[in-house]
């Protein structure tokens, strides 16, 4: 099956109903999209296609073929995304699990809003759990974000 | 003056597993895994530099290695315990490399867990901060002995900076690296005593809120967990186990898992069923397809929450001589004097069983190479993980190496090694190949070391004047470390320290009387964040609450009154109550609650403001503000985060969170029936760290004993009732209102 990764085409061999979370993490080595629920309830697989977030958990990777797939290892050059700067510089990270998935859906809401209120990063956050706790230093990361893209 | 290995040939070699972190000017490197680093002196041995004892090396171009010997699960370890080393050595941080210790307890153990290598009980910084201390200042005397003897001149006037030595008489200077080409480690190495470090006021590291080293990493994809294994040739493993724990298989039909493109091979175990596939997907696919029947043999067959809650409920309420149990704790003559006192409150509570949650489920890798078994493994104890290996497959421990990755989350849950013998058995199975195996979330859930179903009964018997002349407080529930630690739990006398911590009462009263009433039902039960805290502090606090009530005292006031002789918790509590504004009203519908903890050597106060739909009975919490006094912080902004994060843990604990068993059978599976806190519910939280000169106490599960407590508090005083049965759901809080 052909794919688009991070802008660059890939082949991979596996049953079309594969859940493209095991294609990316099992067949291409790309472990920076986390399995964490397996039923699109907790966001750690998140993944952009064709720019819109997407629980790659259980997105049969038959459907996204043709399609533009960005992980979190495809974000940024180097970890340089203002997302990931002021993830940095809010100290959100503890067990740091969940983040990438965290990452790529505030990504996508910026895309679309760019200087969100609080209660839409709260609205555009909340189908992704940290079991740290980190919750209030996302929002801030966020908006820190936000204002250094103005 | 003997010369250990000091080759200056080479650059130190690192495994392929290291990997950089970089972050602004700093270029930290963090390496995992890496099984050649039993210690650092070792690293050393195959490359350059000088390693004064196993925890630092110092290599030629100034690059100084430290090890780390805790589990990175999020607390911050893997910056804070290396920094304690590069404190008292003067190292320059930002040429600092930090390894993950390996397996190597007698040099690395941890003293309070009796010299094994585990991070839990928040004992990591308690354990550590002076032995590390005392490995930086040793190190740094090394290298001003050999500095000084090389200048000719007293080691007195020697004097250090971020990795440099001065001379100040004569101006010169050098740099470690330059001094590890020519130093000599002496032997006996220089003894350090306490009294010999570097006081708190020359501190460059820390309290300065050194960036944390894992960050960058964590938000690029880069971070490797567990999960995230990737070996040649590498199988992927799944276990199905039995619906009632401790089942066991009867009859296994695999024709199904054997019909699943890239099944491997079924592996029967003695709790379950083995698949190896060729990829996650596979393995999962392989499982699903396996039909197994079960023998039905196990003890907790008839399971079922609620009449096991009504029977210890009856337990801890006996109070029969015959039935106590063990006493935990007594001075005084607490029961005789509730006979003969004025009045007596009563109280009844149930905790139901919890589950960790940990993001990143349970998984193992494990490559047999002939008898020799090495594991990758996000445990929180490589000890307790290759003690339990060794058990099971009946090898010896020094046939086996444990390799820590990051950890997704531990929470106490990773203490446990269920899952790195599911690794080891299937590795076992699997010529010489490596298996990774990964739970499902809904393994995880079912299969949880959860935390146990508690009932307390509390009494406290007033005198005419409201002084409070004795306090009796019963506990019972399945023990903790009966089955996880039984060594403990026996020469303990039967008593179970997780199981019952925080019931000690810190209050100014005189007789206490506290005992713990065992129950053997067969379900395992473990440490979960906070252990005994999550619950004793809930009867504690709230029953503190209720004798400041009936005493028509201000409960915070009524604290401060009852620790007198506590300075920091009075300390906090202050702190607490000004951050709130305690006195402040409220807007309608809207009350505070307050609660205290000392546990693990850290006081901290909490007041939360909770409001109430009584139609609905869902708690709100608007607002959290918390007071800590951990003694030394060695990173006071995580300690801040660590703080928070048990906060919302501990919310997210008392309001949603339970696992419900019917017929030995756990209800819940996932995160959509077992719920726990998002950002649409999470508050306001402000934490304070007062920072003081004690030694430092524990961070990492401080904050989440007085949420529950707090919270039941505030909403009694909006309306009048108790809640006694964690967790306080809509459906609970509706029958307390109704009650």
């Amino acid at each position: 099956m052909q794919l688009t990764v991070n802008g660059k085409a890939v082949e991979a061999d596996v049953a079309p109903e594969t859940p493209l979370l095991w294609v990316l993490r099992d067949t291409l080595g790309m472990t920076g999209t986390k399995f964490g629920c397996g039923m699109a309830q907790c966001g750690a697989c998140t993944v952009h296609v064709d720019g819109a977030p997407t629980r790659s958990c259980v997105m049969p990777v038959s459907a996204v073929a043709g399609k533009q797939i960005t992980t979190i290892e495809g974000l940024s050059a180097g970890g340089e995304h203002p997302l990931q700067k002021a993830w940095v510089a809010e100290a959100v990270p503890q067990c740091g699990y969940c983040q990438s998935g965290q990452i790529m859906t505030a990504a996508a809401l910026l895309k679309n809003t760019p200087k969100p209120s609080r209660k839409q990063i709260v609205d555009a956050m909340s189908g992704n759990i940290c079991r740290c706790g980190t919750y209030n230093q996302i929002v801030a990361a966020v908006q820190r974000a936000a204002s250094a893209k103005a | 003056m003997m010369k250990k290995t000091i080759t200056p040939t080479q650059q130190l070699k690192l495994s392929r597993r290291q990997f950089l972190v970089g972050s602004g000017s700093f270029a930290i490197g963090v390496a995992f895994g890496a099984p050649l680093f039993t210690a650092a002196g070792k690293a050393v041995a195959q490359g350059a530099g000088l390693a004064p004892n196993q925890w630092v090396t110092i290599a030629l171009d100034g690059t100084i290695t430290i090890l780390s010997p805790a589990s990175e699960m999020g607390q911050g370890t893997l910056t804070a315990m290396p920094l304690c080393v590069a404190e008292d050595l003067d190292a320059d941080w930002s040429r600092v490399k930090v390894v993950q210790a390996g397996h190597n307890p007698k040099q690395l153990g941890n003293k309070l867990f009796g010299g094994i290598m585990a991070t839990g009980a928040s004992r990591t910084t308690r354990g550590y901060y002076e032995v590390l201390r005392i490995a930086g200042a040793q190190a740094r005397q090394v290298i001003l002995i050999s500095t000084a003897e090389k200048w000719g001149v007293p080691v007195a006037e020697l004097s250090t900076e971020k990795s440099m030595v001065m001379h100040k008489g004569s101006g010169r200077s050098i740099s470690y690296g330059e001094v590890a080409a020519f130093a000599k480690v002496p032997d006996p190495l220089p003894q350090i005593t306490p009294a010999m470090l570097k006081p708190a006021g020359q501190f460059r590291l820390i309290g300065k809120d050194v960036p944390r080293i894992d960050l960058p990493d964590k938000t690029r994809g880069a971070a490797k967990y567990g999960i995230d294994m990737r070996l040649d040739g590498m199988l992927y493993g799944a276990v199905l186990r039995a619906p009632v724990q401790k089942d066991a298989p009867a009859n296994i039909d695999d024709s199904g898992a054997k019909a699943v493109k890239g099944y491997v091979k079924t592996v029967p175990l003695p709790y379950g069923v083995g698949i190896i596939a060729e990829n996650t997907w596979a393995a999962r696919q392989a499982k699903d397809a396996l039909k197994v029947a079960w023998a039905g043999k196990a003890p907790a067959m008839n399971y079922s929450s609620d009449a096991v809650a009504n029977d210890y409920a009856k337990a801890a309420a006996d109070l029969d001589l015959s039935k106590i149990g063990v006493e935990v704790e007594g001075h005084g003559s607490a029961p005789k004097n509730i006979k003969a006192a004025a009045r007596v409150l009563k109280a009844d509570f149930v905790t139901e069983h919890m589950a960790h949650m940990c993001l990143e489920p349970m998984n193992a890798t494990a490559r047999f190479s002939g008898d020799k078994l090495e594991i990758w493994a996000p445990t929180q104890s490589p000890s307790i993980a290759t003690f339990a290996c060794a058990a099971v497959l009946k090898m010896q421990p020094g046939d086996i190496s444990v390799n820590t990755t990051l950890l997704g989350g531990g929470f106490g849950r990773r203490v446990d090694a269920d899952f790195v013998i599911d690794a080891a058995l299937l590795a076992k199975a699997a010529d010489g190949k490596p298996v990774k195996v990964t739970w499902t979330r809904e393994d995880d859930v079912r299969n949880d070391k959860y935390r146990p179903l508690v009932a307390q009964h509390l009494e406290v018997g007033l005198d005419a004047k409201n002084n409070i002349v004795g306090w009796h407080h019963r506990l019972a529930g399945e023990s903790i470390y009966a089955r996880a630690n039984p060594g403990a739990f026996k020469a303990a006398g039967g008593r179970d320290a997780p199981f019952h911590e925080g019931a000690e009462v810190v209050y100014d009263i005189h007789d206490i009387t506290i005992e713990y009433a065992r129950q053997e039902r067969g379900i395992d039960v473990g440490f979960w964040r906070a252990v005994g805290g999550g619950y004793t502090k809930h009867a504690v606090e709230t029953m503190i609450d209720e004798v400041a009530a009936q005493a028509k005292t201000d409960p915070v006031e009524y604290r401060l009154k009852m620790l007198s002789r506590q300075p920091r918790a009075q300390a906090v509590i202050r702190e607490a109550a000004r951050m709130a504004d305690w006195k402040k009203p409220r807007p309608a519908g809207h009350a505070l609650g307050v609660a205290y903890s000392d546990m693990w050597e850290t006081h901290i106060a909490e007041i939360v403001e909770v409001s109430l739909d009584r139609k609905t009975g869902q708690i709100m919490v608007h607002n959290v503000w918390a007071a800590v006094d951990t003694g030394v912080a060695v990173l006071p902004r995580n300690v801040a985060t660590q703080v928070e994060g048990a906060i919302v843990y501990g919310i997210s604990g008392a309001l949603k969170e339970q696992v419900i068993f019917k017929d030995g059978v756990p209800q819940q599976s996932n995160f959509h029936d077992y719920q726990v806190l998002r950002m649409n519910e999470v508050p306001e939280i402000k934490v304070k760290v007062l920072v003081t000169n004690n030694p430092p106490g524990g961070v990492g599960e401080c904050g989440l004993p007085p949420v529950a407590p707090a919270i039941a508090n505030a909403v009694a005083k909006l309306t009048g009732k108790r809640l006694r049965h964690l967790p306080f759901n809509q459906e609970r809080v509706k029958a307390a209102l109704a009650a």
